[in-house]
């Protein structure tokens, strides 16, 4: 043992940073239990009334809280009805390319929009997708408000997510289906297996584990929020579509100095994220996959 | 998913040209073609459309008569964003913060994840815990903002570089990938007399440089992309020069799209130049990075892959 010393000096600077800045910032969740008063550490501060959990009370009587609340977890569901099966779609199509080195461009180009950010896709939607003089409008002559009502705002926004990852997420699949044993096939085209046949059979159920574990991922996430896609596509028509938990934790906690209710709207997130990540993955298991634990 | 796979895959490629196809098989194999077509024409066209708007002069601009062509070729909007100090001091900025960033970042990760191959480290299973548990559970963003705060990093470089260096999502990759490399190799160096870092160094580090690379890009895009935490934690006026060049671009075009109805009244001219502006500077955001990930596609597919089997 004595000659892994050097190994722990490796992981003296790693372990400061976790300590640091990931289980540091935990004490400060004591604050959602307490006055909100940042000037003294929160150990030192009172409780609040109603057994600490004032706050909890207080943001689910802020109507502002349940709009966000209702929208993470409404456009969360349309990410993952509309979005999840998208990239394996695409990864079925991609592996059905019969010509190599164009299927490899193909893959490049795909995953260009993964490298934009979303500020950069924010000022290009701004403007292709305008109402009145946005190309898109003016190529099919008519006048949507794609990212000027409530309704049409989270189409765009589902496509937008879908535009930037579907063809980054093509690649866990396509790796999965590397590892499909090619005899299945051949035994298919022996019975007289056609292409979909064979997709059907054998494709589909060779990716069945990886699309399990990202369902469990997902559904772990379905109150988790992003906050650099809601934000940047928001336009102040749509407020009442695209507030979600973390636009709502950042305008009243960092912008607002309400310090005590958004860490406690931040726990209530964290919490129900942990649980249902729990609850898929325990779900998964009795159906007799893998989970991701 | 493991390199043995790859020869029966090829394998049964040759197979399949083997055979002769059917004309509807054949059919089918163009369509499929064709359909890969559109949607590579969807990824690209949007930006084709911004390197075409950032070459064009105004008016057409503004009468939206580009396409994916310019029209009015001139250079006008690149020379402005060259020549105006806060859009070079950013750019610069940011290349320097995210080289700087991803140097630390990929230092810290391969120390992170190195001794935690070895098995019988005494308290690596807790060590791993640690790492692991703050994927799943985070402290979330006001007490992370506040704990910033306390330690006087707000408005301050600092808050760029820290508090997101290492990414356990990275450290799990990384120690994936050193997983893969033969335990004889290092049984054979500690033989020999060679200390644990001896062996990273000398036999781990070379054979790694792929994984290496492509948690670089990961990194680099992660910085060069970063925005919330600019936003969050740069709230003050002093802060602005340490603006990274989203967040000097989300404000731009806030602040512009918040008075086109004052430019519509007072002339859109004006308003069809600063377009142009921003779409230049929309193509100096991206273009490095367009510009490297091609390259490096080979490795972050495996890097992915990894990611995502051991995760």
């Amino acid at each position: 043992m004595r000659r892994y010393w050097s190994l722990y000096l490796l992981l003296l600077l790693p372990i400061a940073f976790f300590i640091i800045f990931r289980y540091t910032p935990m004490a400060y969740i004591l604050l959602a239990f307490k006055k909100n008063n940042i000037l003294v550490p929160p150990w030192k501060v009172d409780w609040v009334k109603n057994n600490g959990l004032d706050w909890f009370i207080k943001a689910f009587r802020d109507r502002g809280f349940i709009t966000s609340l209702r929208n993470t977890i409404f456009l969360n569901l349309l990410d993952l009805f509309i979005g999840m099966p998208m990239p394996i779609i695409m990864a079925l199509l991609l592996n059905e390319l019969a010509y190599p080195k164009y299927k490899r461009v193909t893959q490049t180009v795909l995953y260009l929009p993964h490298f934009l950010s979303w500020v950069i896709i924010s000022s290009i939607t701004l403007r292709l997708f305008a109402t009145n003089d946005g190309i898109i409008n003016k190529l099919m002559g008519t006048s949507i408000p794609f990212m000027g009502d409530e309704g049409y705002w989270r189409g765009t926004y589902i496509f937008l997510g879908i535009w930037k990852e579907c063809g980054w997420n093509t690649i866990i699949y396509l790796a999965a289906l590397t590892g499909i044993s090619p005899e299945l096939y051949e035994a298919a085209e022996v019975d007289g297996a056609g292409r979909w046949k064979k997709i059907w059979h054998v494709t589909l159920p060779g990716i069945r584990s990886t699309i399990i574990v990202l369902l469990i991922m997902n559904l772990g996430h379905i109150l988790g929020s992003e906050f650099d896609r809601p934000f940047t596509l928001s336009t102040k028509l749509v407020e009442g579509a695209s507030k979600t938990i973390s636009i709502f934790v950042y305008e009243r906690g960092i912008n607002g100095q309400q310090y005590a209710l958004s860490t406690a709207v931040g726990l209530f997130q964290s919490v129900v994220c942990v649980i249902f990540l729990l609850m898929s993955n325990t779900l998964a298991k009795r159906f007799g996959e893998r989970g991701i634990w | 998913m493991s390199i043995a796979d790859k020869p029966a895959s090829r394998q049964t490629k040759r197979l399949h040209d083997g055979m002769i196809k059917s004309r509807k098989t054949r059919l089918e194999d163009l369509a499929i073609a064709a359909v890969c077509f559109l949607l590579m024409l969807m990824c690209v066209l949007p930006m084709l459309h911004v390197l075409a708007s950032s070459l064009s002069s105004a008016e057409y601009l503004v009468r939206n008569e580009v396409f994916i062509w310019p029209k009015g070729w001139n250079f006008e909007a690149y020379k402005t964003v060259l020549t105006t100090e806060k859009y070079v001091r950013s750019l610069g900025w940011t290349a320097i913060l995210t080289v700087m960033c991803t140097l630390l970042s990929i230092s810290l990760t391969i120390c992170a994840a190195y001794p935690l191959t070895y098995s019988n480290l005494k308290g690596g299973k807790f060590i791993n815990f640690l790492f692991l548990f703050t994927m799943y559970f985070s402290a979330g963003t006001i007490p992370s903002y506040l704990l910033l705060s306390r330690m006087h990093m707000l408005n301050t470089p600092y808050a760029l570089i820290f508090p997101n260096c290492i990414s356990v999502f990275n450290v799990i990759i990384m120690r994936s990938f050193f997983y893969s490399v033969p335990d004889s190799l290092r049984e054979a160096a500690e033989i020999d007399g060679a200390s644990p870092i001896r062996v990273l160094v000398q036999i781990y580090l070379p054979l790694s440089l792929p994984v290496i690379a492509t948690l670089s890009l990961f990194y680099a895009v992660g910085r060069w992309n970063g925005f919330s935490d600019a936003l969050m934690y740069l709230k003050h006026k002093d802060a602005e020069k340490y603006w990274p060049i989203q967040l000097l671009l989300y404000n731009v075009i806030k602040n512009s799209t918040q008075t086109t109805e004052q430019a519509a009244q007072e002339g859109f001219f004006a308003n069809g130049v600063s377009k142009t502006i921003q779409m230049a500077t929309v193509m100096f955001a991206t273009v490095p990075i367009l510009l490297v990930y091609p390259w490096l596609q080979r490795y972050f597919v495996t890097g992915v892959t990894i990611g995502a089997v051991k995760g």
